[in-house]
């Protein structure tokens, strides 16, 4: 298993969460995993990104051209953070409708499910049913369960399911 | 053995746990703050009673932890590299000294940078005050490397200096994990007043047992670079990395399908290297690639006229060796075809900003509609994000606003003239870091302009470590908190005020009435502290009235709000050509209520507040 995948939003809307999720599950499905993200000032509500890859790589880091697969949690990084996905590369992005993109409501289905904060699991539960990452929804169910703190849980998972469902 | 999913720098935090550390310091900054958070949860998961403290900088950080080791216990301190630059002082000479106990400084560097003031390299601060530095690759060498230095810090009785980078520092992977070694040394500090208490006649010998210890260290085999042999497709030629530069180098041969055709090594210690190693370089290759980041380290001690880097400047001299760049250089050190290369320039994305219902931009409004031609010092926090507002003009490095704003009252004062109203902005981490003695010469020194000091009760651009005025422990424990208002007394300020930051009219009158006093006769500096809890640490919020707002059809679209207060909860709408409150991001702090020149931001009635 070789995957490349960045996930690209605002400081703020949940990328390290996201980023955590994907290595604890690349890890539990037996692959190397290795991720960067980004810290500091930027998490003020700038543009961030992390980078997983998941398979025998030893950096960190994925060059322009190379992502497999791009998450996105706001559309205005499209054309910041768009150009890490390799041609062919699949890009899924929240927003509630943008033409030329594979686009869900990432924030609607997290508000809905009374956590506005798991939008970024809601675009995860969406990507994990279109059959795009390394595993499907079991896996990063199970690990959303193992990484969450009790009283976020059960939002969260529903949030999760929801992107899920929106997949179908 | 079990293995878990650990961030760059809880791996560095695991590994000192593990090896039965018992003092460890820091001073929070990205992208080191992580370490001692780590320490201290490891310690706590682990039962051991260890001293684990936030300090309030880190030249103190340094030297709790360096007499720490002098009583024979193992003791680690941690910081991002520009905090080395604060803790040189004691960091020098503590080679010439030596240690007893393992003694570990972390310096995280930040080639690019991401969050930091320049993208210095401690490697060479680590050759400058001659000890040993190992520079991970990844989480799981940088866990590794903790062992390693505490063993060769022993053993030499030298500091010794772990360098990883912020893509190690933020790197997350597989670490395994071992139990931690109990610590069992009781504290001994032997006396020996020539070493700890050396004057100057004893220090050449202690220079001299210094050169003597670096000698051995460049034939001590742990320090050896690591070989990875090609199949002589491309002779008499080697790429020499460290770092996480290496691991990004290793990425982009496997892509270009060069893995095992070129002879590699890996530094694992940049400083000193081995004599072996730099004569085999000299004798075994024609043509020599040096990755590394960010300066010349090894570079410059392999001394050989044969080597393309950043002196022959294939490697360019500034900026991260992302593998786009290290791409372009191996393309041309092994003369490849170049592939295409996505070289259009992108768009930045968004600059971050103060959060919704931050206390600073109340303050920051104040201060830029109160002296509309005034002179602005800033300071290192979220706070240095008011240069969005006018509101910072310069932003150097912790503490300087309160220096510079004297430095700018002396320089205009003696021209004669009226000089300008002069606003230094300090947070309270920062002005417990380095604030103090600017503050104390400025009042000595007679320098006129006004202190605001910005107190969100926390350090929080790092990830909320505790200052000294809350009290408490990096360990979670009772610390006994130390008061700004008492420090700026006692430092000689006359005129001091403490305000709510939100009450932006009484903040507005304290600012009118600092400024008379500062240029009235008997004047001087003069401190306003400005509270208002962060917005993002848990516990604010629950104590303060919320007042709803709305935007009225008053509105005239002029844009004033977005561009002088630039709240993330004040929105366009773009189909309306009007300002519209984000419901979900407002935190109802009600300070927008004075921005609207038209005053069509109101409180919203309706709501129950």
């Amino acid at each position: 298993m070789r995957q490349r995948i960045v996930v690209s939003g605002r400081g703020g809307q949940g990328v390290l969460t996201l980023t955590r999720v994907l290595a604890e599950a690349a890890t539990a499905a037996g692959h190397e995993v290795i991720t960067t993200e980004t810290h500091g000032m930027a998490q003020r509500g700038g543009a961030v990104i992390s980078t997983i890859k998941v398979g025998p790589f030893h950096g960190p880091l994925i060059a322009s051209g190379e992502a497999e697969v791009g998450l996105f949690l706001h559309a205005d990084n499209l054309p910041v953070h768009g150009h890490y996905l390799r041609s062919g590369g699949t890009a899924l992005v929240n927003a509630t409708d943008l033409p030329g993109h594979d686009a869900v409501d990432a924030d609607r289905l997290a508000a809905e499910a009374g956590e506005p904060r798991a939008a970024n699991l809601a675009l995860l539960g969406y990507a994990a049913g279109k059959g795009v990452l390394f595993a499907g929804p079991d896996l990063f169910e199970a690990t959303i369960r193992r990484v969450t703190p009790a009283k976020h849980l059960e939002r969260n998972l529903t949030a999760f399911r929801a992107g899920v469902e929106a997949s179908k | 053995m079990t293995r878990r999913v650990l961030m760059g720098n809880e791996a560095i935090g695991r590994g000192i746990v593990e090896c039965g550390c018992s003092v460890a310091t820091s001073y929070p900054g990205t992208p080191a703050s992580e370490i001692l958070e780590s320490v201290a949860t490891f310690a706590r998961e682990a039962g051991h009673r260890m001293h684990v403290e936030w300090s309030v900088n880190e030249k103190v950080a340094y030297e709790v932890a360096l007499a720490a080791s002098y009583t024979g216990k193992r003791a680690a301190v941690s910081m991002k590299q520009v905090g080395l630059n604060v803790a040189s002082d004691p960091f020098m000479r503590s080679a010439y000294l030596g240690v007893k106990g393992g003694f570990l400084l972390v310096s995280a560097d930040d080639p690019g940078p991401h969050s930091s003031q320049t993208e210095q390299d401690s490697r060479f601060y680590a050759m400058f005050a001659k000890v040993p530095v190992l520079d991970p690759s990844s989480p799981r060498e940088a866990k590794e490397m903790v062992g390693l230095a505490f063993a060769l810090s022993e053993a030499y009785e030298i500091p010794v200096m772990l360098r990883p980078t912020t893509r190690v520092c933020h790197a997350r992977q597989a670490v395994p994990l071992f139990t931690p070694e109990r610590e069992v040394r009781p504290a001994r500090f032997d006396k020996e007043p020539k070493r700890w208490c050396a004057t100057p006649r004893f220090v050449t010998d202690l220079h001299r047992g210094l050169t003597d210890k670096l000698g051995r260290l460049r034939a001590d085999p742990r320090l050896a670079p690591v070989f990875f042999p090609g199949d002589g497709t491309v002779p008499r030629t080697c790429i020499i990395a460290s770092g996480v530069a290496f691991a990004h180098t290793w990425d982009v041969l496997d892509e270009m399908g060069l893995s095992g055709k070129v002879d590699r090594y890996q530094v694992k210690a940049p400083y000193p290297l081995p004599t072996d190693f730099i004569e085999r370089i000299g004798s075994a290759y024609e043509r020599v690639l040096v990755v590394e980041e960010t300066y010349p380290v090894i570079e410059m001690q392999l001394a050989n006229r044969m080597v393309s880097g950043r002196g022959s400047r294939l490697v360019p001299n500034e900026g991260e060796l992302t593998p786009e760049v290290i791409r372009g250089v191996l393309v041309e050190f092994l003369g490849l075809e170049p592939a295409p290369v996505h070289t259009a320039s992108m768009p930045a994305g968004a600059r971050p900003t103060l959060c919704a219902g931050c206390g600073h931009r109340a303050a920051y409004y104040a201060i830029s509609q109160t002296f509309p031609r005034g002179i602005f010092p800033g300071d290192i926090g979220c706070y240095t994000l008011g240069v969005n507002l006018g509101a910072v003009d310069t932003c150097h490095c912790m503490g300087a606003s309160i220096g510079q704003a004297a430095g700018f009252y002396h320089a205009y004062a003696q021209d004669g003239q009226a000089f300008p109203s002069i606003v230094a902005t300090i947070g309270d981490s920062t002005f417990f870091h380095s604030g103090i003695p600017a503050l104390v010469n400025a009042v000595n020194q007679r320098a006129r302009f006004l202190v605001v000091i910005l107190d969100n009760g926390t350090t929080a651009m790092t990830g909320h470590q505790p200052t000294p005025g809350l009290g408490r422990t990096a360990s979670g424990e009772q610390g006994r908190p130390v008061f700004i208002r008492d420090l700026v007394r006692a430092s000689g300020v006359a005129f001091l005020q403490e305000v709510d930051a939100y009450d932006v009219e009484t903040l507005t009158a304290h600012l009118t009435d600092a400024d008379r006093y500062m240029r009235s006769e008997e004047g001087g500096v003069a401190v306003i502290i400005a509270s208002s809890p962060c917005v993002l640490a848990a516990e604010a919020g629950t104590t303060r009235a919320v007042h709803a707002v709305r935007v009225t059809e008053d509105c005239t679209g002029c844009r004033e709000c977005l561009d002088l207060f630039e709240c993330p909860a004040l929105v366009w709408d773009e189909a309306a050509g009007k300002v519209g409150i984000g419901q979900g991001t407002c935190a109802r702090c009600g300070v927008c209520l004075h921005v609207c020149p038209v005053g069509a931001i109101v409180a919203d009635e309706g709501e129950p507040a």
